[in-house]
């Protein structure tokens, strides 16, 4: 079995649950985060990251750096220079060329070389695609632990992360550390932690890196990349406003009062996850522990009952109503306004009030 | 070819209850299924079987008792079944599993024949790490291919795979070599209903079961609770908000003076969003 060398073994022992930390990690210090930046575009929930690093390494008395890979300098650039504004000390890139894209091979190289040589005691990834598949690999070429998908990240007394993460669907929350190993990593969903303010003029140092990866040597190659025409995915989730349905609308045929009303208020739609299991919508669309976080600022729950695993991807909007013919749904627990009717009924007459709002004012205006 | 689909035995978690005074996850009686997400990487690894010959083999390491998954897994059409339990893989994290799953995965390749693809599914329903597969591909130097949502084309001759990946925003078409993990995106392929035939020989097949030991597994600093490097530090149920929903009053309006009852409801808790739609409305 190919295993990548191993420094000294941590604090023996079962389970290590007491801090011991060897000393050759002693030197690991300040908080990183991989800052994405595909296509020319950085993922906002890099920006939220920074947010959420910057807290962590103030309370650690150490310095926030992002992570920038890829080829295109100017995008490089713009990256970082975005990164310093959300709060980043420093910045570390590597460019070149075998980063064009997104590569599990070069990637994994780039970031690993780059803890190796500048030790963070903290390294936070957003959990998409690029960042599940990137962390999962450099975790176990670094041999240290990992925290996927956290909702919380806070720093104990003794100075550790702890990661809380719903389990079990949802069902219950647990706070995950890496006491011995260095660094302590964790992803953490888009739109989970709040995008902080941005702080224009910010600026900070630049470390370039180099890859020393030959393109021969990486066996793996892209061919082409096919943008989603209907990129409604990233929208679902950092909408404004979003509607969804629940197994309250009793038919596929009647989700489409969700879309309506959504259509009416330039919101985004979706779904709980029976409405997925069942085919009345893409797997796209589904809200929750298994589909999209959102935090939208108004988000309108029609026949949802309010499931755990539902309730953890909504609970950062800013305002919640909920519809549901039971008093006793589990929605009213979190919502903020709840109305115990028939989603079928009020929604179009929620929909031709709206309609009726928005076209009186707009011809008052 | 021979192919390897590694899958887990998780409890079904739309009936999971929580204890409610202890916090802990009550198992009595809640029903065990095999990880959804890994039924498609299985069907996807027979699909290919079917249409390059060789075989499928699934793999999984659990307790005594995931031999049940292992057996459904060969009523659907799987031809071996490997099942990797040991008291000393107890409380291991995705790191330890990996570890594990490896030293499994290479003592399949010296009796069975060293498998061309490994495959996973996206990710578990209880742990929803997604962290396992791309461990396993680290530790076994194959090619990862995460997200999968085709495979394009196979080439065994040229040992060579395309496939299509699902990423932010769009679909990367990656080609590599042989061997490779895959870990296959949910929605890409429908189960087959195995044949009586495949009943027939589930029912005749012996499940492989493996210590860590049978499985050459030695360094067991690396297994179970001693070789994960996350602890768990504490687990608790979500908190309740502490007020519940302000109720609009129902009784004996039409729908018509509810739907204006919530609306003067939204615009008078969030005046902005009243703004946001006027904007909205007025640039249609």
């Amino acid at each position: 079995m190919a295993e990548a060398p191993k420094q000294a073994p941590a604090a023996a022992g079962r389970a290590a649950t007491k801090k011991e930390l060897p000393e050759h990690f002693k030197a690991y210090k300040h908080v990183w985060v991989v800052v994405e930046c595909e296509h020319g575009v950085v993922h906002p929930v890099s920006f939220e990251l920074l947010g959420e690093g910057r807290k962590l390494a103030d309370k650690r008395g150490a310095e926030l750096a992002g992570v920038v890979m890829g080829n295109d300098r100017a995008a490089i650039a713009a990256a970082a220079a975005a990164a310093f504004e959300y709060g980043a000390d420093l910045v570390y890139t590597i460019a070149d060329p075998a980063l064009a894209h997104y590569r599990n091979e070069a990637f994994t190289k780039g970031l690993t070389d780059l803890v190796n040589t500048y030790k963070p005691e903290i390294l936070l990834l957003g959990a998409t695609t690029l960042g599940r598949d990137l962390a999962g690999s450099v975790a176990t070429t670094l041999l240290t632990g990992l925290t996927a998908d956290c909702t919380e990240l806070a720093i104990d007394e003794e100075g550790s992360l702890a990661a809380t993460r719903p389990t079990f669907g949802g069902s219950l929350l647990c706070t995950i550390m890496t006491l011995n190993y260095r660094p302590q990593m964790a992803t953490v969903r888009p739109r989970v932690l709040a995008m902080p303010e941005r702080q224009p003029g910010r600026s900070g140092r630049i470390v370039e890196h180099p890859l020393d990866l030959a393109e021969d040597d990486i066996v793996t190659k892209v061919l082409r990349f096919v943008a989603d025409r209907d990129s409604n995915q990233a929208q679902l989730a950092y909408a404004d406003i979003v509607v969804a349905g629940g197994l309250g609308l009793r038919s596929a045929e009647n989700f489409q009062l969700v879309k309506s009303l959504a259509e009416v208020l330039g919101a985004e739609y979706g779904g709980s996850r029976p409405l997925v299991q069942k085919g009345w919508i893409a797997a796209d669309r589904q809200i929750g522990q298994t589909g999209k976080t959102i935090r939208p600022k108004l988000y309108i729950a029609a026949g949802i009952s309010g499931a755990i695993q539902h309730r953890v991807g909504v609970e950062g909007a800013d305002m919640i109503v909920a519809i549901n013919t039971d008093p006793n749904a589990q929605i009213f627990d979190f919502a903020h306004v709840g109305i115990v009717a028939d989603a079928i009924k009020l929604l179009p007459a929620l929909t031709e009030a709206f309609r009726k709002h928005l076209s009186v004012n707009r011809l008052a205006g | 070819m021979h192919i390897v689909v590694c899958m887990k035995q998780v409890p079904d978690s739309a009936q999971i209850r929580v204890h409610p005074v202890t916090n802990t996850i009550m198992r009595q009686g809640v029903p065990t299924i095999i990880n959804p997400y890994d039924l498609f990487a299985l069907e996807e690894a027979m699909r290919l079987r079917d249409r390059f010959g060789g075989e499928v083999t699934v793999l999984t390491m659990g307790p005594p008792m995931a031999e049940d998954s292992l057996r459904k897994a060969l009523t659907f059409g799987a031809d071996r079944a490997v099942l990797l339990t040991d008291r000393f893989f107890a409380g291991s994290d995705t790191l330890a599993t990996s570890y594990a799953l490896a030293g499994a995965l290479a003592k399949i390749g010296e009796e069975f024949g060293k498998p061309s693809i490994v495959f996973t599914g996206k990710q578990t329903i209880d742990g929803d790490t997604a962290q396992v597969g791309p461990g396993i591909a680290k530790r076994l130097r194959l090619n990862q291919l995460t997200y999968v949502a085709r495979i394009a084309e196979l080439d065994l001759a040229a040992e060579e795979i395309t496939v299509e990946r699902r990423a932010e925003g769009g679909v990367q078409v990656l080609s590599t070599r042989l061997p490779v993990l895959v870990t296959m995106l949910e929605g890409t392929n429908e189960m087959r209903r195995g044949t009586l035939e495949d009943a027939f020989r589930a029912a005749r097949t012996q499940v492989v079961t493996w210590s860590a030991a049978d499985a050459g597994i030695t360094d067991l600093t690396k297994c179970g609770l001693r070789g994960s490097p996350t602890i768990v530090k504490k687990v608790f149920a979500p908190s309740a908000r502490a007020e519940k929903a302000h109720q609009i009053p129902t009784a004996d309006l039409s729908f018509e003076a509810l739907a204006e009852a919530v609306m003067g409801e939204i615009f008078a808790r969030q005046p902005a969003i009243e703004g946001d739609l006027m904007r909205f409305s007025s640039g249609q």
